[in-house]
């Protein structure tokens, strides 16, 4: 599952095996999923549908998908389509730029957007059951297909701006996310190793939480752990340095629901 | 928010074989070691204490659990099957609340 594979699959079927290779950027060819960080247990755990508690949350979102709420009488499969048949693949490109909000959007920011405008139902909370299971409902759809979001166009400023708060020092330790999940991926921080930091398998199962949460809640734990002040979930600063992390798993299989330690 | 406990039993089995039964349920199985980090009182315990399944009213398995199981707990097991029926799975936790499932199986 590391990038290398990935690129060495696409390229055997094209015949260009050695020459790809030889010509992948060296950082970029060592960036790996969390998976291959993760012990061989917790792997097992992720390998087996049955076996990953996730999935008790992506049940809570099929069910909640086929729960006609709000005024407007509607259900997400109402226009969705069953069992969410019209959102294959639909997140791999998120975050990405939204006309409506003048700025990114997030899944999350999408299904709220369609709980209070087209259901006009309540808007869910970013950390609740059912926003965390629909997100993983709906990421779900896309599993396995690779991540594929933009960074140009109207999305370059954000990615700028995604890019800056990644290497930007901060907190009392005055260390930025690419000191340890750049400089130091692989290395043992204490007992945990540290990853490359990608996101393709978020909302993840997190065994430390013991439940499933959001990027945005293990942005404020690594922002915590530097000592510094987190921001909101759903805050742009967050939301910015979503779209570039998932612009370096880009090619990458989303892994929704993974199991992490 | 209430969860569905999961369940995976093959639909269909041969009779005499050993099929494996997965089970995952999901509960915050709050130990009753930690602290209230606002007002320092102990968090009362509450974790499901026994799971038990059974196969046409005969028991097939039944766990006593203690604290030092972690949150969603999850038990594979395996059994010989010889007839078709209805497994039965119950978890029992501390407030003595009951939560019951099924799953049917066809031996041919």
């Amino acid at each position: 599952m590391t990038y290398t594979k990935h690129v060495m699959q696409v390229a055997g079927v094209l015949g260009l095996g050695a020459l790809l290779v030889a010509c992948a950027p060296e950082q970029e060819s060592t960036l790996e999923s969390g998976y291959d960080y993760a012990t061989a247990e917790t792997q097992a755990m992720q390998d087996e549908d049955i076996d990953n508690p996730g999935f008790l949350w992506v049940d809570i979102g099929e069910g909640n998908f086929e729960k006609v709420e709000g005024e407007a009488g509607k259900s997400c499969a109402e226009c969705h389509g069953e069992g969410a048949s019209g959102l294959k693949g639909a997140t791999a490109s998120y975050p990405k730029y939204s006309e409506r909000d003048g700025k990114l959007s997030t899944v999350q920011d999408e299904i709220n957007n369609c709980r209070t405008s087209r259901m006009k139902a309540k808007a869910w909370k970013w950390e609740s059951d059912e926003m965390l299971g629909m997100t993983a409902f709906v990421k779900l759809q896309s599993r396995g297909m690779p991540v594929n979001v933009s960074t140009t166009g109207k999305a370059a400023p954000f990615y700028a701006a995604g890019k800056k708060f990644y290497e930007e020092r901060r907190g009392g330790l005055d260390l930025s996310c690419k000191s340890c999940h750049t400089d130091y991926a692989g290395i043992s921080i204490r007992a945990n190793i540290l990853t490359n930091g990608l996101p393709n398998g978020f909302p993840t199962y997190r065994l430390k939480w013991q439940k499933v949460g959001s990027l945005h809640r293990r942005f404020r734990g690594c922002n915590k752990n530097v000592r510094s002040t987190p921001y909101k979930q759903g805050a742009d600063e967050y939301t910015n340095l979503e779209l570039y992390i998932t612009a370096k798993a880009n090619g990458m299989p989303i892994e929704t629901p993974a199991v992490r330690n | 928010m209430a969860k569905k406990p999961r369940i995976k039993v093959p639909k269909k089995a041969k009779a005499g074989q050993i099929i494996q039964i997965k089970t995952l349920y999901s509960h915050k199985m709050e130990t009753g070691n930690r602290k209230n980090s606002k007002t320092g009182k102990l968090i009362p315990r509450m974790i499901v204490n026994n799971f038990s399944c059974s196969f046409n009213g005969k028991e097939v398995i039944s766990v006593t659990i203690h604290p030092a199981v972690a949150a969603n707990p999850y038990f594979a097991f395996f059994a010989k099957v010889t007839e078709s029926g209805t497994f039965d799975f119950v978890w029992t936790d501390d407030a003595g609340k009951k939560v019951p499932a099924q799953a049917k199986i066809t031996v041919s």
